[in-house]
């Protein structure tokens, strides 16, 4: 069982933004299932590097366009 | 759901179906006959067999009901049936070593049983039985995978 991702992405607000793309039609652009893209998207899953950069392309944003990853505390 | 988690709900189903009725036909012989005297080779071997058999027959059945699905989605079959993604390998990879720990862990309590030298026919169910759990172990970690995040 793996811990949650601490990884965050904007897909969701991507996908309204490029014309309400359904998850099922990012699937079909990643080349990969629904599932994995709900999985992702709800942040259940840290896709690898080089899926990471083929949604950025999807999007035409750069990487840290899509996925975020919290500082630190260092508290 | 991905194509890959039907497999794996065939295979935990077949992992659990076919050993259920292995250890009832045994079980049933154990009430007339000595543990020594019983036929296992033959049961047992259906029961490999049968466990091979299902599995070809459950993914034909699952193709065609993906594809029946995918057509009635307007989709074509061989993008539901054929994308074996990066999240799918990743999961397959953590419930196969799950079932392999699993099985290793039987494999020492067969090696004990071996040791003391018991009859064949409890060997050879603790063999199996390792192998079966393993299977179902692994099917299991890879639903959970599957539905609660990896």
């Amino acid at each position: 069982m793996g811990k949650p991702t601490r990884v965050t992405n904007r897909i969701r607000a991507l996908r309204f933004v490029a014309g309400e793309m359904t998850q099922a039609e990012l699937a079909d652009r990643l080349g990969v299932t629904r599932q994995t893209v709900i999985a992702v998207e709800q942040g259940k899953y840290s896709p690898t590097l080089e899926m990471a950069f083929q949604i950025a392309r999807v999007f035409g944003v750069p990487l840290d366009g899509v996925f975020g990853y919290p500082e630190e505390d260092r508290s | 759901m991905p194509f890959e988690e039907k497999m794996t709900w065939v295979s935990l189903v077949v992992a659990i179906a076919v050993p259920i009725w292995y250890v009832a036909t045994m079980l049933g012989k154990l009430q007339t006959t000595a543990a020594a005297d019983i036929n296992f080779q033959t049961p047992l071997i259906i029961a490999i067999v049968a466990s091979v058999v299902l599995m070809v027959v459950g993914a034909i059945v699952m193709s065609v009901a993906t594809s029946v699905t995918a057509v009635a989605r307007g989709r074509k079959p061989e993008d539901d049936i054929d994308r074996k993604d990066e999240r799918d390998k990743t999961i397959g990879r953590h419930g196969d070593l799950v079932g392999y720990y699993v099985a290793s862990a039987g494999m020492v309590g067969v090696l004990i049983l071996t040791m003391l030298e018991v009859d064949y026919f409890w060997i050879a169910g603790a063999l199996y039985l390792s192998f079966v759990v393993a299977m179902v172990v692994g099917s299991i970690a890879k639903l959970v995978a599957y539905h609660r995040g990896f």
